[in-house]
């Protein structure tokens, strides 16, 4: 391990590069593993036993023996685990759902789509909001649609995402009727439709962190040399900024997007339950107030491992496009 | 020779006068702190202000308008909601406040630990962050919420599992940064031991930097208390919580919209000043 890190840290020459992407996924497995390990032990250092929740505080000792003994609870934790590791690379599965029967990979697998789609329109929603706002705060540096954008973090910081979702609710589904209030429509266009107003709610909490950065970035390349060549040789501002400043904002609003994807993925949850969204928000919800704790530690695992290999492409692709940053922003 | 941070307490001595003339210089850090200050002494003088009790219920008077009996008119059970809103203030600026505390402490000692002595021990820490980072923070924070109980405690002991992350990143790389200057080297050579290094040296040069960024961790800690409120497994009702109360408004948004509105507001509210409070001590020690 020390030996892992210390490779990563040092500025590879170009021979190494490979050995960089090498590391990389090296490093992202033993994430894996370590998130599988968290998840295992997480519902077992947390106070409570999960039979009791599942039976409730006034059950037998034989019915909780029962359940022990379903759950395999009875046997030794190395054993457990050892369980609990060889159904998840064999299977892909964390055990049957306590409630539905059935596995807990096809219970989240019929959930899936819906999530993955509002995931993608936030992120879509976010980056054009962010590259807007960052480009018109840059060139009007200074002046006063420039303080304007730069104090909109500051406030947007502390909404809660589910208090922005209803705000919007009241706005736009209430009183200009523009949206449903909640649910999904029919049909792709019905679906999209219906999905709007959740994805501006979750691109909303991201666009702050992407704006404050971008804004940064983009003033850089403003009155970086090539740039005031470009201005000398009377090329448009417009042309400028379009061909040469959006393009050099693509690689760090990547790399941002790929830090906070964790934060977008907890908030689409959250965000769900306000419009009433049957994807894995709900699903996660009625596993709990089920106690249908197979479902939950699914749920946790491929939540955690889609983050790690997602960070892990966009970390690769940043590398591949501009191998100088090593993926990091 | 010295680092670029300053440590406060240096200012102590002899130099009290001139710290408090620097406040006043920096105007976003007096509005964040008299915003503060304002609703933390409402918070605590809200009996003497409010003739209404919080958790009092009056059936007759449901779903008021804002009057001048009712500042922000009442809920759907007759309780007046300004009354709610600040004992409401009480209860989760205190619960931001505590939940705090151990990941702050934590999080700068593991920090600074992976920071100075490198090799395996930060690998290890390091891995721990990745780890965690890798969890959507909602999802951790609701099923450790969920999975330790509905309430206060919850609340704590996911903050205690997830809170501590954000303070070891920061500190982590300021202290390897430090590593690599001459004070740092100065006090080894003497034959200091590295945690009277570590305690005496470096924790004071981490501290301004790991307070800034706590003032905005705070922001998000108080908007996950609320959240966890909102969904029904935080603060139980019928303490009053802003989460609670913004979920208890949603069935009325169409015909007494401020129910939501308003308790919304109050965090936003926080978190401004929480930042304004934070962006002007970042100044303060930058300017020295």
């Amino acid at each position: 391990m020390m030996k892992l890190s210390k490779a990563t840290m040092k500025p590879a020459g170009t021979k190494s590069s490979y050995s960089w992407l090498i590391m990389a996924i090296v490093r992202a497995v033993i994430v894996i593993f370590c998130v599988v390990t968290a998840v295992f032990f997480i519902i077992r250092i947390v106070p409570g036993d999960p039979a009791k929740m599942i039976l409730g505080e006034y059950s037998t000792p034989e019915a909780l023996e029962r359940m022990h003994h379903a759950l395999g609870l009875d046997l030794p934790v190395w054993e457990q685990f050892i369980r609990f590791v060889k159904t998840l690379f064999t299977q892909g599965d964390t055990g049957n759902s306590i409630i539905a029967g059935t596995s807990t990979r096809e219970l989240v697998a019929e959930r899936a789509p819906v999530t993955l789609l509002l995931i993608g329109m936030a992120c879509v929603l976010a980056v054009v909001i962010a590259l807007l706002l960052a480009a018109v705060a840059a060139t009007q540096k200074d002046k006063l649609l420039d303080h304007l954008i730069r104090i909109f973090p500051t406030v947007t910081l502390g909404m809660p995402i589910f208090w922005v979702g209803l705000l919007l609710i009241l706005a736009f589904s209430v009183h200009l009727r523009w949206f449903p209030v909640g649910g999904i429509g029919e049909g792709w266009s019905g679906t999209l439709y219906s999905l709007t107003l959740p994805a501006i709610t979750v691109a909303f909490s991201q666009t702050p962190t992407l704006i404050r950065s971008l804004r940064v970035q983009m003033i850089e390349v403003l009155e970086s040399d090539f740039v005031v060549t470009l201005k000398a040789a009377g090329i448009p501002g417009r042309i400028i900024l379009f061909k040469h400043v959006l393009r050099n904002a693509a690689l760090p609003t990547l790399m941002l997007l790929g830090v906070n994807i964790s934060y977008l993925i907890g908030g689409t949850l959250v965000v769900e339950q306000v419009f009433g969204i049957k994807g894995i928000g709900s699903l996660l919800f009625t596993s709990i107030s089920n106690r249908d704790f197979p479902v939950i530690q699914g749920i946790a695992l491929y939540c955690a491992i889609g983050v790690v290999i997602i960070s892990l492409l966009i970390e690769i692709i940043s590398w591949l496009l501009d191998p100088r940053t090593k993926g990091k922003p | 020779m010295k680092p670029i941070t300053v440590n406060p307490q240096l200012h102590e001595d002899g130099q009290s006068t001139s710290i408090i003339s620097r406040i006043w210089r920096i105007p976003a850090l007096l509005a964040g702190g008299i915003m503060l200050a304002v609703l933390v002494l409402l918070a605590i003088f809200i009996p003497f202000i409010s003739p209404h009790d919080p958790t009092g219920q009056d059936l007759s008077a449901f779903l008021q308008p804002p009057s001048a009996k009712h500042w922000l008119g009442t809920d759907q059970l007759g309780r007046d909601l300004f009354t709610r809103l600040i004992y409401a203030a009480r209860t989760d600026l205190t619960i931001m406040v505590l939940a705090e505390i151990i990941p702050f402490c934590t999080g700068v000692l593991l920090g600074m630990i992976a920071g100075y002595y490198g090799k395996w021990l930060d690998s290890v820490i390091s891995l721990l962050t990745d780890t965690f980072i890798a969890f959507p923070f909602y999802l951790i924070v609701i099923i450790v919420a969920f999975a330790s109980g509905a309430g206060q405690r919850g609340i704590y002991i996911t903050f205690m599992l997830v809170g501590w992350i954000v303070f070891a990143r920061v500190t982590r790389g300021l202290t390897a940064s430090f590593r690599q200057q001459e004070w740092v080297a100065s006090a080894q050579t003497l034959g200091l031991p590295g945690i009277r290094i570590i305690l005496r040296h470096i924790l004071p040069n981490v501290l301004p930097q790991a307070i800034v960024v706590l003032m905005t961790d705070m922001v998000g800690l108080l908007v996950a208390i609320v959240t966890l409120g909102y969904l029904g497994i935080g603060i139980a009702p019928p303490t009053p919580d802003w989460g609670t109360m913004i979920s208890d408004g949603q069935p009325f948004i169409t015909t007494a919209w401020w129910l939501s509105a308003v308790p919304g507001l109050a965090v936003v509210y926080v978190g401004i000043a929480l930042s304004l409070v934070g962006d002007g001590l970042a100044d303060l020690w930058r300017k020295k």
